[in-house]
């Protein structure tokens, strides 16, 4: 697998070809966007961090784990580390299986374990020129 | 026996409350990974360090019973929001 977090804008294209099989019936791409909303205020852009030597084996851990699950999936994943500005992708999973349903299965599987397990941290920056930490949710390991 | 160090790591608002990122903890052997917690947190620093944060050890997540062994790498993980 290649590796799973970049500094740099992520290539959703690039993903799809990794993904991409002729036994691939169905490919679902979930997208993590940096968003704007009234409740978190005037956000320009968020500041992701990591624990890199850890949240690299953690996701290469869950994909293995998805494709236990999923074995006829194929999984592309990769997180942006650094200043993503609102709209861009800090997150994008690539799944292509057989069949539909396994892939959006798999796809739900990664993306939830990812936002359980996977050592990274978030920033704000607002327009005022603040910023703040975002409150996550207590880590869990496995399962 | 004699003493073990290990490593331990910080993270996102509890390096920011810490100043630093990465601090060398001396402990006794036998020691676990809540006994290195209790004594990251004994720090003044360290109020809003919660009672029984997610903890890595050797970058895997781990147990407060697990023992460490000298030169173990410890990490005090804040709640995460990856995604």
């Amino acid at each position: 697998m290649r590796a799973p977090l970049t500094d740099r804008a992520i290539d959703v294209a690039e993903l799809l070809s990794v993904v991409a099989a002729e036994g691939s019936g169905g490919t679902v791409v979930f997208l993590g966007t940096v968003r704007r909303s009234a409740e978190d205020g005037n956000v320009e852009a968020i500041e992701y961090s990591a624990y890199r030597e850890m949240a690299e084996p953690e996701l290469q851990r869950i994909v293995a784990e998805a494709l236990g699950q999923w074995p006829g999936a194929r999984i592309a994943l990769q997180h942006r580390l650094g200043v993503v500005p609102t709209g861009e992708a800090s997150l994008v999973i690539a799944v292509s299986a057989p069949h539909r349903a396994d892939a959006y299965a798999a796809s739900r599987f990664v993306i939830e374990a990812t936002k359980r397990r996977a050592p990274i941290w978030k920033k704000e920056r607002l327009a005022s020129g603040e910023a703040r930490w975002v409150e996550g949710r207590p880590a869990g390991g496995e399962h | 026996m004699s003493d073990i160090r290990v490593a331990v790591r910080l993270f996102a608002s509890y390096a920011e409350a810490a100043g630093a990122d990465e601090m060398t903890v001396t402990l006794p052997a036998g020691a676990t990974a809540a006994d290195c917690l209790a004594a990251v947190r004994a720090a003044p620093w360290a109020a809003r360090v919660p009672p029984g944060p997610a903890l890595a050890v050797n970058r895997r997540y781990a147990k407060g019973d697990l023992v460490l062994r000298d030169g173990d790498e410890v990490a005090v993980i804040p709640p995460v929001a990856g995604g």
